[in-house]
C-alpha cells in the first residue's frame, strides 16, 4: 500500500519534471546565447555595433546599423502587405463566408501556413526575383522581392489567429448592431471588428516575430548585400541572412558578432512575446 | 448613395483578399508540381548523392529526414505529453504556473536561427556531440515542444469532466483515471499534435544546418551527420546547380506537408465525430 503511494508520487513528480523542462531549455537557450553573443557585444561596443555602417569581417569591422534597417524595413512592408490580405480574409471567413465555404478554404489556408520557409524562397527565387528583374529592372534580388515572400509567409499565421479572434465576439453585438439599422459591413467593421481587437493585435504582434526571424526564405531572395536600401529594388541583407550565410565559415571574433546578432534578435523576440502576453491579459479583462 | 457604394467595396476586397490568398498556394502549388513532377521517379528517390559519381538522388536524404523525425519525436512525444498532463490535470494556478506558461510561448517564438545558434554552441560543440543526428534531433525536440505541450492540453481540457468524475466515483484513483480515462480519450488529440510536429521537422532548415550537419549519407548511428530533404533543397537553390533536382525536391516536400495536414485533419474530424457520438 505504501509502496503504491509513493510510486504515485513519484510519477506526479516526473510530470511535473517534464513540465519544467521548457523552463529549462528556455534558460539553457538564453544562457548559451548571451555567453557566446555578449562579450563581443561589449569588446566591439554597443554603440558601433548597432549603429556602425560597415561590416567587414575581414578588416574586423563590424557594424550591423544596415541590417537592422533591413530587417525592419522587409518586416513593415511584409505586415502592411501581408496583414492587409491576412486581416481580410480572416475576415471573410469569419464573417462572410458560407460554413461550407469556409470549411473548404480554412485546409488550404493551414497548407499554405505548413509549406517550408525554404520552398518559399527556392519559389521566390525562381518566379519572383526574375519577375522582378524583367518587369522593374535591377538585380531582381531585393527590399521588394523579400517583401512579397515574408508577406505570403505570414499570411496564413495571420489569417488564422485573427479569424479566431472574431469568432470569439459574442453573437449579440452583432445582433445589436445590426436591430439598431446597421447594415452587415457596418456591423462588421464598426463592431465586430474593434471587439476582436486585441486578438488582432496579438496576430500582427506574432506576425512580425515571425517575419523578423525568418531566415531561409528570405536569405535566397534578399540579395544579400549589407547596405542601407535606397528604393525597393536594391539588394538588402536582415539580421538573420547574415547569421545563415556566414556561419558556415567564420571564426574568432567574426563568429563571435554572428552571436552578437543572436542576441539582438533575441531580445526583440522576448519583448515582442512579453508584449503579446500583455496585450492578450488585457483582452481577458473585457 | 454612399453607403451602398463603400458597402459594395468592402465586399469586393473580402472578396479579392481571399481569393487572392487562395490563388497564391495554387501558384506556389502549382509551379513546383508543373516543374518538379516529371523529374521524381524511382531512380531520384533509390539513388544516393555524390554528383561526382553521376549519382543524383534523394535516397540518402528521405533516410536521413525520416531517421531525424523519429529520433526528435522520440524524445520530444513523452516530454511533451507528460508536460501537458502537469499543467492540465495537476498545476494549480501560481506565480510559476505562469512563468511555465510564458517560457512555452517563449519557446514557440524563438526563430530557427536561434535554435541552430543554441544547438551548435551547445550542443555540437559544448557536449561535443559533433555535427550528428543527435545534436539536430535533441535541437528540434526542443523546438516541437512548445507546439506538442499546447496542443495536447487542448485536448485533454476537452476530455469532459464527468469522464474523470465518473472514474473517481468508481473508487479508481487519480493515476488509474488518467492513464484508463482521460489518455484513451484524448488519443486523437495527440496523434494531431504528433503530426503537425512532424510537419515541422520535414519542413525545418535552419536549426538542422547548423547542428545536424550536411553530409548526404545514410545514418549509420545517432553520432553521424546527415543532411535532410529540406537542407538538401536549399544548397541546391543557393549553388543554382540543377535546377530540376531542387523542383523535384521541392515538391516532395510539399507532398509530404499535404498528406501529413490531410492526416491531421483527418484525426481531427475523427475525434470530433467520436465526441459528439454520431
Amino acid at each position: 500500500m505504501k509502496l503504491k503511494k509513493y510510486m504515485t508520487l513519484g510519477v506526479e513528480k516526473f510530470f511535473w519534471l517534464c513540465a519544467i523542462l521548457s523552463l529549462l531549455a528556455l534558460l539553457l537557450i538564453l544562457g548559451f546565447l548571451l555567453k557566446e553573443g555578449l562579450p563581443p557585444l561589449f569588446s566591439i561596443g554597443f554603440k558601433s555595433f548597432l549603429l556602425g555602417q560597415r561590416w567587414k569581417p575581414l578588416e574586423e569591422t563590424f557594424g550591423i546599423f544596415p541590417m537592422i534597417v533591413a530587417t525592419v524595413t522587409a518586416t513593415a512592408g511584409a505586415i502592411l502587405l501581408g496583414g492587409f490580405i491576412g486581416l481580410f480574409t480572416a475576415l471573410f471567413l469569419a464573417e462572410v463566408a458560407s460554413p461550407k465555404a469556409a470549411r473548404l478554404i480554412r485546409p488550404l489556408i493551414q497548407l499554405l501556413a505548413g509549406i517550408p520557409s525554404v520552398v518559399f524562397g527556392f519559389f521566390g527565387l525562381v518566379l519572383i526575383v526574375p519577375w522582378i528583374a524583367n518587369r522593374f529592372g535591377g538585380p531582381g534580388n531585393s527590399l521588394l522581392a523579400t517583401i512579397l515572400i515574408l508577406s505570403v509567409m505570414i499570411l496564413p499565421t495571420l489569417a488564422s489567429i485573427s479569424e479566431t479572434a472574431l469568432r470569439a465576439v459574442p453573437q449579440e453585438y452583432r445582433e445589436g448592431s445590426l436591430a439598431l439599422g446597421a447594415s452587415p459591413m457596418e456591423t462588421l467593421f464598426k463592431v465586430t471588428l474593434p471587439a476582436a481587437k486585441n486578438g488582432i493585435i496579438a496576430a500582427f504582434v506574432l506576425g512580425i516575430g515571425r517575419a523578423v526571424g525568418e531566415t531561409m526564405a528570405v536569405v535566397l531572395v534578399c540579395g544579400n548585400r549589407p547596405q542601407i536600401p535606397q528604393s525597393l529594388l536594391d539588394p538588402i541583407r536582415p539580421m538573420t541572412s547574415t547569421i545563415a550565410m556566414e556561419m558556415s565559415y567564420s571564426s574568432g571574433l567574426h563568429q563571435e558578432a554572428l552571436f552578437a546578432i543572436g542576441v539582438i534578435l533575441l531580445i526583440f523576440i522576448v519583448a515582442l512575446n512579453l508584449s503579446v502576453n500583455y496585450i492578450l491579459r488585457g483582452n481577458k479583462d473585457l | 448613395m454612399k453607403r451602398k457604394v463603400t458597402e459594395i467595396i468592402l465586399r469586393f476586397l473580402l472578396w479579392s483578399c481571399t481569393l487572392l490568398t487562395i490563388a497564391i498556394l495554387f501558384l506556389i502549388l502549382g509551379y513546383v508540381f508543373f516543374q518538379g513532377l516529371p523529374h521524381i521517379n524511382l531512380r531520384f528517390l533509390t539513388t544516393s548523392y555524390a554528383p561526382g559519381l553521376g549519382l543524383e538522388g534523394v535516397w540518402s536524404m528521405i533516410i536521413g529526414t525520416l531517421a531525424l523525425m523519429g529520433l526528435t519525436l522520440l524524445v520530444s512525444v513523452p516530454a511533451g505529453i507528460f508536460a501537458a498532463i502537469y499543467l492540465s490535470e495537476y498545476a494549480k494556478p501560481s506565480r510559476f504556473l505562469s512563468l511555465l506558461r510564458f517560457s512555452i510561448e517563449c519557446l514557440a517564438g524563438i526563430p530557427s536561427i536561434l535554435y541552430g545558434l543554441f544547438g551548435f554552441t551547445f550542443f555540437v560543440v559544448f557536449l561535443k556531440l559533433q555535427f550528428s543526428l543527435l545534436s539536430g534531433a535533441l535541437t528540434l525536440a526542443i523546438m516541437i515542444l512548445p507546439l506538442l505541450i499546447r496542443t495536447t492540453e487542448e485536448t485533454l481540457q476537452s476530455v469532459p469532466d464527468s469522464f474523470r468524475e465518473g472514474s473517481l466515483a468508481l473508487g479508481a484513483n487519480r493515476l488509474v483515471t488518467l492513464f484508463r480515462i482521460v489518455l484513451p480519450s484524448a488519443i486523437p488529440g495527440i496523434l494531431t499534435a504528433v503530426i503537425l510536429s512532424m510537419g515541422r521537422i520535414i519542413g525545418e532548415t535552419a536549426a538542422v544546418y547548423y547542428t545536424a550537419g550536411t553530409v548526404p549519407q545514410v545514418p549509420l548511428s545517432t553520432a553521424e551527420s546527415t543532411r535532410t530533404l529540406a537542407v538538401h533543397l536549399y544548397f541546391l537553390a543557393k549553388e543554382g546547380l540543377d535546377q530540376g533536382q531542387a523542383f523535384a525536391a521541392a515538391a516532395i516536400l510539399i507532398l509530404l506537408i499535404a498528406a501529413l495536414n490531410l492526416a491531421a485533419q483527418g484525426t481531427a474530424n475523427y475525434f470530433n465525430r467520436r465526441l459528439t457520438g454520431k
